[in-house]
């Protein structure tokens, strides 16, 4: 498939026009390497813990010291949990219709599948 | 599931706004248009603080510093942000530093311009952060998942930075006359690169719209700079300053301002690397990258030995 795209938009600046220059004091450099980490954050006590997005540091301690910087600039959060994302197992939105379809003939599951005299009130 | 029984999928899930997460299956050219569009944002984030960085040693004041740093700092995160979102589909954040740094990738043109003086902290605030707002608003809708979701972040953070800005003006526009002029000066200066942010005119383009019907962009750039203009006519009589454009002008048929011709030639000059500052600024982000080598590795470094340390208590 080629689609090519021909409008331009603020922050998408086609390659064509890139008109590439290198600086000279560009050197070739080895990568940091520092592995990926993916951040939750407690905004207040009693609620959970929710993903807040992820970042880059060299271990866990620097991991929850840059969360910090980076997603509770402003007391979004009073607890952070970081998890190096390598070890984060997810289920494959490929599989979601079969996966999950075992749920969606049980209607019998929720409250408002049971039709009660107006008389029982609140239950 | 054929290559066309996929794309249909792909943009039926588009058409009923459900959003596209990074596992799901994806044409080639819509992972490509985002992590170019999304890594350029990123770009200009980080680029974007060079010229605020210019003026926090000089700010007038303790609280003007403090505000600067804060704005500054924001604009780090947001980069990050930025960053880990272009990296779900498939790229390193050393390919796009790379990119950056050699100049393959771009930002956004309007950070080659010079921050002259303390008014343009102003205007830039203003105008600047005003025009990139339009934009980041429209892209808290976007269909890209965690693109969508990173604007989100961003536009809730951005709002003071626009304030800020305007506020900064208002108290020059109140001062001596060397103060008011300053402010106008700066004004002068940003407003013509500020329409140029939202990119070329839509009638330069005749193929149809694919970012529109990927529902990466919502509004067109004509959309977006005449919703620019209306806000800045109106907003600039509070500072009583003018823009400076004899042809802006309320049309009361068409309910919008009139406004004069942007000079292209000077937009795609400085697009490709001719503006005033281009070199200076990809100069000072390759000096800060590589001034920081010895940090990354030594980071590395202690995290490895310290985690040999634990094995060893371990066992």
């Amino acid at each position: 498939m080629s689609i090519r795209i021909q409008k331009f938009y603020y922050g998408d600046i086609p390659e064509e026009k890139s008109g590439a220059f290198m600086p000279s004091s560009m050197a070739n450099e080895a990568s940091s390497g520092w592995p990926l980490w993916e951040v939750f954050i407690r905004s207040k006590q009693g609620l959970d813990h929710k993903h807040a997005g992820s970042l880059h540091a060299a271990d866990a301690a620097m991991a929850i010291e840059n969360a910090r910087d980076v997603y509770t600039r402003r007391q979004e959060g009073i607890s952070i949990w970081v998890v190096e994302s390598k070890y984060v197992h997810a289920s494959n939105p490929d599989d979601a219709e079969s996966f999950y379809d075992p749920a969606s003939d049980k209607v019998y599951r929720h409250p408002t599948f049971y039709d009660l005299p107006d008389e029982v009130k609140h239950m | 599931m054929t290559l066309h029984d996929l794309e249909k999928s792909f943009q039926a899930k588009i058409d009923a706004e459900i959003k596209i997460e990074p596992k799901d299956w994806m044409p080639d050219a819509y992972r490509k248009t985002n992590l170019r569009q999304i890594s350029q944002h990123a770009h200009s984030e980080i680029v974007g603080m060079l010229p605020e960085g210019n003026w926090i040693t000089r700010a007038p004041s303790l609280k003007r510093k403090a505000i600067l740093i804060a704005k500054v700092q924001d604009e780090a995160g947001h980069g990050l942000y930025l960053y880990a979102a272009a990296e779900t589909l498939g790229t390193s954040r050393e390919q796009m530093i790379d990119d950056l740094h050699s100049g393959k990738a771009k930002y956004s043109s309007i950070f080659n311009y010079p921050t002259l003086t303390w008014a343009d902290m102003g205007a830039v605030g203003w105008l600047v952060d005003g025009a990139a707002i339009l934009n980041q608003v429209m892209l808290c809708r976007t269909s890209y998942g965690p693109y969508a979701r990173a604007m989100v972040r961003i536009c809730k953070e951005e709002s003071f930075h626009q304030r800020q800005g305007f506020d900064a003006l208002l108290v020059l526009s109140k001062g001596t006359p060397e103060q008011k002029a300053m402010c106008q000066d700066a004004i002068n200066r940003w407003w013509w690169p500020s329409l140029m942010m939202f990119g070329p005119k839509d009638s330069e383009s005749t193929n149809s719209d694919q970012s529109m019907k990927w529902k990466i962009k919502r509004k067109t750039n004509d959309e977006l700079r005449q919703h620019f203009v209306d806000m800045i006519a109106e907003q600039i009589k509070l500072l009583g300053m003018t823009l400076p454009d004899p042809d802006l002008k309320w049309n009361a048929e068409k309910m919008h301002y009139d406004f004069g011709e942007i000079n292209w030639e000077e937009f795609w000059n400085v697009v490709k690397g001719n503006g005033p500052c281009n070199k200076q600024r990809l100069e000072a982000r390759n000096k800060a990258h590589q001034e920081g080598e010895w940090v990354r590795e030594a980071a590395l470094a202690y995290a490895a030995k310290k985690a040999e340390r634990l094995q060893k208590r371990v066992a």
